[in-house]
């Protein structure tokens, strides 16, 4: 039996407060998550202009410590973590032999030798299974810290304003990517400059017996600055707007990062073999002789969303598929990511539509992201 | 949330008038509304379109999802509200009154219809 079947629905430390709340929760990945609490078009717009409070708890935190942490990190890893200073943070790839992507992670440096490396709920226990075996005869330990942790974030440009007021740690000399432990309402936490919303942001990782003084103390100082509750509807919205890919939508074991327009993240320059690096070489090759379906952004002309799944064309071919739609509160207007073939990828390619239920709808070509905050 | 007790409900989660001139007003419940989340996209029938009760008529699509429209009855089409075409959460904000869909003359109708405290034990059972 595979330790991933699970029947039980996991509940994070701040379940009892989220149905206080009125949440309505949905199952991610086998955990019971607030979905939304009121409405997720003003959750979305309160992120974009003002802050929202996340419950992120289902994040995997796996932790990986010992003399030669870096060097097992760079050999089970495609990134250069060796090269990560201490405080601060990589988005990074897991991959099989084969190139394909087993997931997408943050990787935070704890110490010279202490990693925590994050991985999406959904992959935590195949990101984890992988790490122990590619750990085989590193000095080194991988530990499940899934239950050690409690994740909340704050979003949003008034997000460090309100931090702020709840601690003395030095946000100012905080960078994007890039992580500190320090108290936060009293509470330790380790507190990360990072986020999937498009915006400043904060990432507050505790002990799950703090989580709920932690969430009350950021709600009462986020009162005056407009700060509300956030569920999993807006946080995806939040991410398709500024273009970041989802494991399962955009990231797949079937593509590997050069399929997915991120083979900046393979850093074959690095000391060492890594599992991946022939095929990943081989896919680097290809990527630069014949482009493979590049993913793009689609800006509806009309009101109907496409989703995921649903056919590209052009010219009454299929061209590509949609990874990922919503209606984008922002725009106002639906949108969606999508591999496309090259040659209609180009921003501005005219006569692309997306089939939506077997009508051929209008749709813009675009430039990733949809939407960049002004910093 | 409270079920208004004039009207009458499917199971599909669509409420029913009490016909006038044999002209009944519909639109989807609270419930379903809440369920959907926020409304962004609604496609209703056409004015003189029949309808028939249980098969799709429209859609609706939310943040998440789109999902059918069901007619709760069998008829024709008289009127569809332009106001929650133009602003569609007015599905989530007046489920019951400005975010009526359309009115249907009715020709016929299904014997399971719920009455509200019927609808009302169906969604929480």
């Amino acid at each position: 039996m595979s330790s991933t079947e699970s029947t039980a629905v996991r509940r994070t430390a701040l379940d009892a407060l989220h149905r206080s709340l009125g949440a309505t929760m949905t199952d991610f990945a086998g955990w019971d998550m607030p979905l939304r609490y009121g409405s997720e078009r003003d959750e979305h717009t309160a992120v974009r202009t003002r802050a929202g409070l996340f419950d992120l708890s289902h994040m995997g935190e796996i932790t990986v410590s010992g003399p030669q942490a870096a060097a097992l990190l760079n050999f089970a890893l495609v990134g250069d973590l060796a090269a990560v200073g201490v405080g601060r943070a990589r988005y990074t790839m897991i991959c099989r032999a084969d190139g394909g992507i087993l997931d997408d992670l943050i990787v935070y440096r704890l110490a010279e030798t202490e990693y925590m490396v994050v991985a999406n709920a959904s992959n935590a226990q195949v990101v984890l299974d992988a790490l122990v075996e590619r750990s085989a005869g590193f000095d080194a330990e991988v530990r499940d810290d899934r239950d050690a942790y409690a994740l909340i974030a704050v979003q949003g440009p008034q997000s460090s304003g309100i931090l702020k007021s709840l601690t003395d740690a030095d946000l100012d000399g905080l960078k994007y990517y890039a992580g500190l432990p320090g108290a936060v309402a009293g509470v330790p936490a380790l507190i990360a400059r990072t986020g999937y919303t498009g915006e400043d942001g904060f990432e507050l990782f505790v002990k799950p017996e703090h989580a709920v003084e932690l969430w009350q103390a950021l709600t009462e100082a986020g009162e005056g600055a407009g700060l509300v509750p956030c569920g999993l509807s807006c946080r995806d919205t939040l991410r398709l707007e500024a273009g970041m890919p989802l494991y399962g939508h955009e990231l797949s074991t079937s593509l590997t990062p050069f399929d997915a327009g991120l083979g900046r993240v393979v850093k074959f320059q690095k000391e060492g073999d890594f599992v991946g690096r022939e095929a990943l070489a081989a896919a680097a090759g290809r990527a630069e002789e014949k482009p493979p379906r590049v993913l793009v952004g689609l800006v509806a002309e009309g009101r109907r969303v496409p989703r995921a799944g649903y056919a590209v064309v052009a010219g009454g071919e299929v061209i590509g598929e949609v990874t990922s739609g919503a209606p984008s509160p922002t725009l106002g207007r639906p949108i969606a990511m999508a591999y496309v073939d090259a040659a209609h990828a180009a921003p501005g390619t005219r006569g692309v539509g997306v089939d939506i239920r077997g009508a051929h709808e209008p749709y813009e070509v675009v430039a990733l992201p949809f939407y960049r905050r002004e910093k | 949330m409270s079920n208004p007790q004039q009207l009458r409900y499917s199971k599909e989660h669509e409420w029913l008038s009490v016909a006038e001139d044999g002209v009944s007003t519909v639109g989807i419940t609270e419930h379903a509304a809440n369920a959907l989340g926020d409304v962004v996209f609604v496609q209703l029938p056409e004015v003189g379109d029949t309808v028939t009760a249980g098969e799709s008529c429209g859609e609706l699509e939310s943040t998440k999802s789109v999902s059918e429209l069901y007619a709760p009855v069998t008829g024709e089409i008289t009127e569809v509200n332009q106001d929650v075409v133009d602003d569609p959460s007015l599905v989530n904000s007046a489920p019951f009154e400005g975010g009526w869909l359309f009115k249907v003359r009715v020709t016929d109708e299904p014997g399971d219809l719920l009455s509200a405290d019927e609808y009302t034990a169906y969604t929480v059972g």
